[in-house]
C-alpha cells in the first residue's frame, strides 16, 4: 500500500484527521478520537499497525504533542500519529491495553512531561526516584539550579 | 524511599503496602547492586517459595537524562554523548545518531565511509553478543567462559583502539562520514582476527552450547511468543528468538547492507535457548560481512565536504539503526536551530525489558537470571 | 624406613618414658589435637591456594602470582586480612546463634577427620563403625548452614539455606548408598579394614562396573553435599549473591570458607579411601614384587595423592559446568540418582554374595 492509500483508508476511518508531510505518513488526531482510532489502526485487517516502536512526547511550550511510531509487521510499513495535548492538563487515553510496551512509554513520559494517561494499569514514576516532585524533567521550563549546566 | 522487604504473615488483613502480594509472599529486591544485574537494574520480585509471582523493575540508577542534555548540544557534540548509552556497542549508538543528522542535512557520504562503518558496527556486535555470551554463562553459574570470551573480545578492541583511539566509547562517526581514516593495519589485523575467531567459536559450542545442564536451564524457559515480543515492542535477538522477523538491516537498510549477501537469523522456540542460538548464529553473520567487505573497502574521502556549524531545517527526522540489542531508533525535533529541540532515543533494552515480567512469572528464581542474561540488558541504554 | 606411624611410635616411647603413663596420654592428647587444627588450617591455605590455582589454570590466566614466590603465600595473606577485619552482626540478626553457625560448620569438620587413616598404622580413632560416624556426622553440617541462613536474618540467607537443607538431605541418601557398595563388598565398617580388604587392588578395579557406578553417583553426590559448583545453589552467587553466607564477614565467614575446604577434603578423602585403598598402594593381584616395588612409596604420599587427585576433579567440576536449577537439582536425586543407586546395591550384593568380583 503507497502513502496516497494509506492517506485515503485513514480518512475512511477518521474523517477530522489531518495529514503532514515526512518521511513516513504523519495522521494528527484529537486526543478524544485517539481510543478509538488506536484500536482501528491495531484491529483493522487491512492496516494492522501491531507493533508500537516508539513512543514519546514533545514540549512545544504553547502544547504537548504525543507522538506515536506504529509499524505493521504484516505490511510493513509505518506511520505517525499525532495528538496536541493542553499544556496545563495533558490528558489522553492509555494505548497500553492495546500495545503493551506503551505502558512502560508511557510511564516514562508521565514522569518526564506530567501527561495523564487515563486508563492506565500502574500509572507511577518509572525512572525518577519516588516521591519526585515539581515539574517534569523534560519540559522546556525545567530549571535545575544544581546538576544543570547551560552551554 | 523504597518499599521495605518483608514477608508479608497470614494474619495482616490488608495486602503490603505497596499493594502486591498476598499472605505467604516472599517479597526480594534483586539490586540495584547484585551480581547478576550486570549494572544498577533495581528488580522487586514477589516470590512464592522459588516460584515467581511478578517481577517489578525499578529504573532510574543510571538516568543521565541524556535526552534533555543533547537539548543543549550541537549536531556535532551530542553524539558522543551517545556512545554512554549502549556502551557495549557504541558504534552503533553513534552511527544511529550520525545517520538521523545525515538524513535532516540530506547528506551522501562517501563509499569509504559506509564500508568502514559497517565493518566497525559488525566488529562491535561481536565484541558485545562476545560479552554477553560470557556474562549469560555466569548468570548460569559458569565462570570459565567470561575468560575465553574476553580472550577474543581483547582483540576486537585492540582493533579499536588502533583505529578509533579508544576501546569503549569510540566515538568515531561523525556526521559525514568518518572522524579520520581507517588505521593502516586496520585491514590485516580485522583478518587475523577473523582467523582466529573461526578456530575459537569452536571451543564456544564444546564449553556452553552442547552442556547438558546449559541446554536444560535454557530450553522451556522464559518463553515469549511472537505476538507477545509485536505487543511489548521487542526487537534484534530477543524478538528473533520468538520467530519474528525485525532485523533492520534487512528490513529498512542503511549504508551498503542491502548490497551485502547475510541471512537474517530467525529461531522459532522462543524460549532462552531460542535467544541464546540466535545470538550465536548472528556472531557467524557478521564475520561473514566483515568477509565481504573487508577486502572491498573502496578509497576515497573518508568524510563528506560539511559546514562547521551544522544546522538542521525544520522538521523531524527518525533514524533506526540495529544494535546488538535491537533496534536503535533516534527522534529528532529540530527548529531550524543548531541544536535539536527535542530528541528522543528509543532504545532497545527498554522495550525489551518490559517483556521481563510476563516472561518470569511461574518461572523459578534462577530462570529469571539465566533471562535477564538472555535479554542482554545493558542498563546505562535502559535508562538513558 | 621414615613413615608416619615410626614417628607417631618413638613420640609416644619418649613420652612414657620421660612421663608418668597418664601424663604422657594428656600430653599426647594435646599433641593430637594441636595437629588437627594445624593440618585444618594448612589444609586450607593449600586448598585455596590449589583453586585459585586450578581456577587460573581452566580459564587461561595467571592466579596469584605476587605474594611469595609464584604466589604460594597468597592464601597466608587472605588469611592475616580476613584475621584482621571486622566481624560484623547485623542488628537484626539472632546474635547467639548468627555467631554459633561458623563453629558448628568447622567443629563438624574437624569431628569427621577422627577415623580418617592419614597412613599406614596412623589413625586418630581406629573406630568399627567408621563408615556409619562419618556419615551421620556429615549431616550434622547442613544444621550449621540452616542456622546460618536463618539468624541472619536475610532473605538471600534465607534462601540459600533452605536450598542447602534440601539439597543435603537428598543427595545424602545417594552418597551413603554408594559407600554401602564398599561396604557390602569389603563386609566391614571399620575404614582400617577397608583398606586392609584392598590389599590385592583397589575397589575401582576389583569391583568393575558397578562399584564405578557407585564411584561416579558417590563423587557427584558428595559435590553437591559440600555445596560446590555445579550443585552451588546455597551460594548461589549470579542468584543469591552469597547464599546463606550472605551477611557474613571477617573470620567468621573465613570459618565457613575453611569448612567448605576441609569438607571437600574429607569428601575426597573417605572417596580415595573407600574406592582407591585410602594409604594402600598400587597392588595387582599377586605379583609380589611388582606390590614390593609400589610399597617404596610412603603410605601417605599414597593417601595424599589420590585425595588431591578427586580435590583436583571437584574443582575442575566447579569451575566447568554452569549451575543447575533447584528443581532440576532435586530431579537428578530422586528420579536418577536414587533409584540408580538402590539397584546397584543390589547388583553389588548378588556380586559380594555370588563372589563376581576379582
Amino acid at each position: 500500500m503507497e502513502k496516497e492509500d494509506l492517506k485515503n483508508k485513514i480518512t475512511e476511518l477518521l474523517p477530522s484527521a489531518t495529514f503532514e508531510e515526512g518521511e513516513w505518513l504523519t495522521v494528527n488526531v484529537e486526543a478524544k478520537d485517539w481510543p478509538a482510532f488506536a484500536q482501528q489502526l491495531r484491529n483493522d485487517d487491512s492496516l494492522f499497525f501491531n507493533y508500537l516502536f516508539c513512543l514519546t512526547c514533545i514540549d512545544w511550550k504553547t502544547h504537548l504533542t504525543m507522538v506515536y511510531h506504529l509499524s505493521s509487521t504484516r505490511y510493513r510499513y509505518n506511520i505517525v500519529v499525532k495528538s496536541k495535548l493542553d499544556r496545563n492538563h495533558p490528558e489522553i487515553e492509555t494505548a497500553s491495553k492495546i500495545w503493551k510496551t506503551a505502558e512502560f512509554h508511557e510511564r516514562e513520559v508521565y514522569e518526564m512531561f506530567g501527561v495523564n494517561f487515563i486508563n492506565h494499569p500502574d500509572l507511577r514514576l518509572l525512572i525518577l526516584p519516588d516521591g519526585w516532585e515539581g515539574k517534569k524533567p523534560l519540559l522546556k521550563d525545567f530549571e535545575d539550579p544544581v546538576n544543570m549546566i547551560r552551554l | 524511599m523504597y518499599r521495605q522487604t518483608e514477608i508479608i504473615s497470614d494474619d495482616s488483613e490488608s495486602p503490603s503496602p505497596g499493594g502486591f502480594g498476598e499472605a505467604g509472599d516472599l517479597i526480594i529486591n534483586v539490586g540495584p547492586q547484585h551480581p547478576a544485574t550486570h549494572g544498577v537494574l533495581h528488580l522487586v520480585i514477589t516470590l512464592n517459595g522459588e516460584t515467581i509471582k511478578k517481577v517489578e523493575p525499578h529504573l532510574g540508577y543510571i538516568h543521565r537524562s541524556i535526552e534533555k542534555m543533547c537539548e543543549s548540544l550541537t549536531y556535532r557534540q551530542f553524539i558522543y554523548v551517545t556512545s554512554r548509552m549502549d556502551y557495549l556497542s557504541a558504534h552503533i549508538n553513534n552511527h544511529a545518531c550520525a545517520l538521523c543528522v545525515e538524513k535532516g542535512l540530506q547528506l551522501e557520504i562517501p563509499h569509504r565511509a559506509q564500508v568502514v562503518r559497517v565493518l566497525l558496527d559488525e566488529l562491535t556486535r561481536i565484541a558485545s553478543h562476545e560479552l554477553w555470551w560470557g556474562a549469560l554463562a555466569m548468570d548460569v553459574g559458569a565462570f570459565t567462559p567470561f575468560f575465553h570470551a574476553f580472550r577474543e573480545r581483547e582483540t576486537i578492541n585492540d582493533i579499536m583502539e588502533e583505529t578509533c583511539g579508544a576501546r569503549l566509547t569510540m566515538n568515531y562517526f561523525v556526521p559525514g562520514g568518518l572522524m579520520a581514516d581507517i588505521h593502516p593495519n586496520f585491514q590485516k589485523r580485522v583478518k587475523e582476527f577473523i582467523s582466529l575467531y573461526k578456530l575459537k567459536i569452536k571451543e564456544y559450542d564444546e564449553l556452553i552450547t552442547g552442556n547438558i545442564i546449559f541446554q536444560n536451564r535454557m530450553k522451556n524457559v522464559g518463553y515469549l511468543s511472537a505476538e507477545d515480543a509485536i505487543s511489548y515492542g521487542c526487537s534484534g535477538p530477543t524478538a528473533r528468538g520468538s520467530g519474528l522477523s525485525c532485523d533492520i538491516r534487512k528490513l529498512y537498510p542503511y549504508e551498503v547492507y542491502d548490497k551485502i549477501s547475510f541471512n537474517e537469523v530467525i529461531e522459532n522456540g522462543g524460549d532462552s535457548f531460542a535467544r541464546y542460538m540466535v545470538r550465536i548464529k548472528e556472531m557467524n553473520e557478521s564475520i561473514k560481512i566483515i568477509e565481504q567487505l573487508i577486502d572491498n573497502i573502496p578509497e576515497g574521502d573518508f568524510q563528506a565536504k560539511t559546514k562547521v556549524v551544522l544546522k538542521l531545517p525544520k522538521g523531524e527526522f527518525y533514524s533506526r539503526v540495529e544494535t546488538a540489542r535491537g533496534e536503535l531508533g533516534v527522534f529528532i525535533v529540530s527548529e531550524g536551530g543548531t541544536t535539536p529541540y527535542r530528541i528522543k532515543f528509543r532504545s532497545p533494552g527498554f522495550s525489551n525489558l518490559s517483556a521481563l515480567d510476563h516472561m518470569a512469572r511461574g518461572s523459578k528464581l534462577g530462570d529469571l537470571i539465566a533471562m535477564m542474561g538472555t535479554l542482554d540488558l545493558v542498563i546505562p541504554d535502559i535508562d538513558r | 624406613m621414615w613413615s608416619f606411624s615410626n614417628i607417631a611410635d618413638s613420640i609416644h616411647q619418649w613420652l612414657n618414658e620421660t612421663f608418668h603413663p597418664s601424663v604422657a596420654v594428656i600430653f599426647e592428647m594435646i599433641i593430637a589435637g594441636i595437629c588437627v587444627i594445624s593440618l585444618f588450617a594448612v589444609l586450607g591455605l593449600v586448598l585455596v591456594l590449589m583453586e585459585r590455582k586450578v581456577s587460573a589454570w581452566i580459564q587461561i590466566r595467571m592466579g596469584p602470582n605476587r605474594v611469595g614466590p609464584k604466589g604460594m603465600f597468597q592464601s597466608v595473606a587472605d588469611t592475616m586480612k580476613l584475621l584482621v577485619k571486622e566481624g560484623m552482626t547485623p542488628s537484626g540478626a539472632d546474635k547467639f546463634l548468627f555467631n554459633l553457625a561458623p563453629f558448628i560448620a568447622l567443629v563438624v569438620a574437624m569431628l569427621l577427620m577422627a577415623p580418617l587413616a592419614f597412613a599406614k598404622n596412623f589413625q586418630m580413632w581406629n573406630v568399627n563403625i567408621g563408615v556409619l560416624y562419618i556419615s551421620a556426622i556429615s549431616s550434622v553440617s547442613v544444621i550449621s548452614i540452616l542456622i546460618a541462613g536463618w539468624s541472619s536474618n536475610n532473605k538471600y540467607s534465607l534462601m540459600g539455606a533452605m536450598r542447602s537443607g534440601a539439597q543435603i538431605v537428598s543427595y545424602e541418601l545417594s552418597a551413603g548408598l554408594s559407600i554401602l557398595s564398599v561396604v557390602v563388598l569389603a563386609g566391614s565398617l571399620n575404614l582400617n579394614t577397608i583398606i586392609q580388604s584392598q590389599a590385592d587392588g583397589w575397589w575401582i578395579f576389583k569391583g568393575h562396573i558397578p562399584v564405578i557406578i557407585s564411584f561416579i553417583i558417590f563423587i557427584i553426590a558428595v559435590t553437591a553435599e559440600t555445596n560446590r559448583a555445579p550443585f552451588d545453589l546455597a551460594e548461589a552467587e549470579s542468584e543469591l549473591t552469597a547464599g546463606f553466607h550472605t551477611e557474613y564477614s571477617g573470620m567468621k565467614f573465613a570459618l565457613f570458607f575453611l569448612a567448605e575446604y576441609v569438607n571437600v577434603f574429607i569428601v575426597c578423602a573417605i572417596g580415595a579411601t573407600l574406592f582407591f585403598g585410602g594409604w594402600m598402594p598400587f597392588h595387582i593381584g599377586h605379583w609380589q614384587s611388582f606390590n614390593h616395588v609400589m610399597d617404596f612409596i610412603p603410605s601417605s604420599l599414597w593417601f595424599f595423592g589420590k585425595t588431591f587427585f578427586l580435590i583436583f576433579v571437584i574443582m575442575w567440576f566447579r569451575w566447568t559446568f554452569p549451575r543447575l536449577r533447584i528443581d532440576q537439582l532435586l530431579n537428578l536425586e530422586w528420579k536418577y540418582l536414587l533409584p540408580i543407586s538402590l539397584f546397584n546395591i543390589l547388583l553389588v550384593t548378588a556380586m559380594a554374595i555370588a563372589g563376581w568380583y576379582f
